[in-house]
């Protein structure tokens, strides 16, 4: 089919766009190392004083840490990626040029986002979890299987996340500038996906709601698929949370487009 | 009658096409009025299949609103709109495939990509097949000198060549319908030229239907016979360039040199504009012969050289502006245009 080869190219285009940055890329590398060695020994003062914490080891904890500085900029935990473009190109009227091609608006920056993660995936999370492997003593899986679920959850993780930003860039149309409640956002993203304090740790109805919420698709749920803590029914259990949120998000993002487009001006002569 | 439906040969078609948006303004520390403004207000026309039509009027005169209209990004409030026999806001998917949109202030191309990736993607987004995409590609690239630029990526062009860059991508698919929004935008003399010869050559071998703006009155007096001028949302003139200075109540321009300095000249069917040590300026209607007024001159000065300035089609359409704030619509001198 013609649309799944454009969107198949879209993706491609995201994941070369990123590539182009390469002092970028190398900087963002350095960063999140910095970032897993900070969070690396708090986590293990922490651990040390209170051992078995949420549930999980030492080792596991550390490896927590490793997982969530490379699925930072994949899950996109802080924001960013697409979002800061797409409500820009609302701002100044650009979005004129994407509504009229013959393409979904959607499912196009579904896929730039796609081919960004990807690369973000292997530019970013790669060499962050090597360097975190070489210093500490992680819990990496044993099986090919494990690997390939942990894709899968990160894959589901990263529509998730692009749902929720997606929700946030169409605000844009009514408010115009994007950036009050895309700190917000961020803000909530950061918290609620377990980047800084996994979600098992928050307790009573914190804990419950925190688990609740669709951010826990971004990093507690990958990384716990990654320490291979869901197996059976309950690695099916979450999977169907992912893609749950996944599917009412886009949904959701869906009804507001179509409300965007029809009522909202495009701005600019 | 204006925008009379006129079957097999409209491609472009408006009937008392109608946007009004909701404005609040500031009345007050808390309260808001709501006003409306009406962008486009009750415009007719027609465009036959194949015209290179000029869309003209002053900034904020709803030329980009109509534009927006038939792309489909923009819903009328009121009246009919067709593109090749679409209604745009509809069908807007349908019609993209059939139809190129040049922005000349924003750019199709993706910024971090070279040129021929951006092309790429053009080609997945309309399904061009492989043989007509290399066709028109080489085509493209030979005509506006793409050659060299296919693998510098989009933000290293200079203005002209992004635009050359950005009026391919705009017709790799050959749409039928062009709609260029202000494609000379700050291009340089020479880019300008190369742009327009470009468009002409599209426009006589595929026939293409071109609805051009601008506010280089240059372009439309290379490009078109048929020109549209709009303002305040309003048709205010629909027919050839020539006819512009019959309405707009155009003067030419007597530049006459006298031996001597000498006061204004008084004399009967003119008036002295500017007086310049012995030259002086004298405007006469555009549809007045020269000759009475030269005759009575040499007769009454002592005359030494002169020489008639054509009215320049800016002060025509500047003039037409101002004239009329608020123009009735009976003043479109269109019939017959349109039922061409």
């Amino acid at each position: 089919m013609g649309g799944i080869r454009l969107y198949a190219a879209v993706a491609l285009s995201g994941f070369r766009r990123f590539a182009t940055y390469r002092v970028a890329t190398a900087a963002g590398v350095f960063t999140n190392t910095v970032f897993g060695f900070i969070l690396a020994y708090t986590y293990i003062a922490l651990w040390d004083a209170r051992p078995g914490l949420g549930g999980y080891d030492r080792s596991q904890a550390l490896t927590y840490v490793w997982v969530g500085q490379a699925l930072l900029m994949t899950t996109a935990m802080m924001g960013g990626g697409f979002q800061d473009e797409l409500i820009e190109r609302i701002r100044t009227g650009d979005v004129a040029i994407d509504l009229y091609r013959p393409a979904d608006l959607q499912v196009w920056w579904l896929a730039t986002d796609l081919g960004r993660a990807a690369f973000h995936l292997l530019g970013r999370g790669v060499v962050p979890m090597l360097i975190g492997a070489l210093a500490f003593e992680l819990t990496l899986p044993a099986s090919a299987l494990t690997w390939l679920l942990f894709l899968v959850s990160v894959t589901l993780g990263v529509v998730v996340s692009f749902a929720l930003r997606y929700l946030v860039v169409l605000s844009a149309f009514w408010l115009l500038d994007g950036a009050g409640v895309s700190q917000i956002a961020g803000l909530a993203s950061m918290f609620f996906s377990g980047a800084l304090l996994p979600l098992t740790l928050f307790p009573g109805w914190l804990g419950e709601l925190a688990r609740a919420l669709p951010w826990a698709a971004l990093q507690q749920i990958p990384a716990d698929v990654f320490l291979g803590r869901h197996t059976g029914t309950g690695l099916l259990r979450v999977f169907a949370f992912q893609a749950g949120w996944a599917l009412a998000l886009l949904a959701a993002g869906r009804a507001l487009q179509s409300v965007a487009t029809r009522k909202v001006v495009v701005q600019g002569g | 009658m204006v925008g009379t439906v006129d079957g097999n040969g409209a491609h472009i078609e408006l009937d008392a096409v109608e946007k009004v948006f909701d404005v609040r303004r500031k009345a007050g520390r808390w309260r808001r009025e709501r006003h409306q403004v009406r962008a486009v207000d009750g415009i007719s026309f027609s465009v036959p299949r194949g015209e290179m039509v000029g869309y003209i009027g002053p900034n904020g005169a709803g030329k980009s609103t109509t534009i927006k209209m038939l792309t489909g990004i923009l819903m009328p409030s009121g009246g009919r709109v067709r593109v090749a026999g679409i209604d745009p806001s509809r069908d807007r998917t349908k019609l993209a495939r059939r139809i190129g949109v040049v922005f000349g202030q924003r750019t199709t191309l993706w910024w971090d990509l070279p040129l021929k990736d951006s092309y790429q993607l053009v080609r997945r987004l309309y399904r061009i097949e492989d043989g007509r995409y290399a066709k028109n590609l080489a085509r493209c690239v030979d005509l506006l000198d793409l050659g060299p630029l296919l693998d510098v990526p989009v933000r290293q062009l200079s203005l002209g060549q992004r635009m050359r860059g950005d009026i391919a991508a705009a017709l790799l698919h050959d749409p039928e319908v062009l709609y260029l929004d202000e494609p000379t935008i700050g291009l340089d003399v020479v880019s300008k030229a190369k742009v327009r010869e470009f468009l002409r050559t599209v426009n006589a071998e595929q026939g293409t239907t071109v609805l051009l703006t601008t506010h280089d009155l240059t372009d439309i007096e290379q490009l078109c016979e048929r020109v549209m001028v709009i303002d305040h949302g309003r048709l205010m003139y629909d027919g050839g360039l020539s006819g512009l200075h019959a309405v707009g109540e155009s003067e030419r321009t007597l530049v006459v040199d006298f031996e001597r300095e000498l006061p204004a000249v008084v004399v009967a069917g003119a008036r002295c504009v500017k007086v310049e040590g012995p030259r002086q300026w004298l405007a006469f209607p555009a549809a007045a012969s020269a000759a009475p007024l030269v005759a009575e001159l040499a007769a009454r000065y002592p005359l030494v050289d002169l020489s008639v300035r054509e009215p320049a089609i800016e002060d025509v359409i500047a003039r037409m502006y101002s004239s009329s704030p608020v123009p009735a619509q009976t003043a479109v001198p269109a019939a017959g245009r349109s039922a061409r």
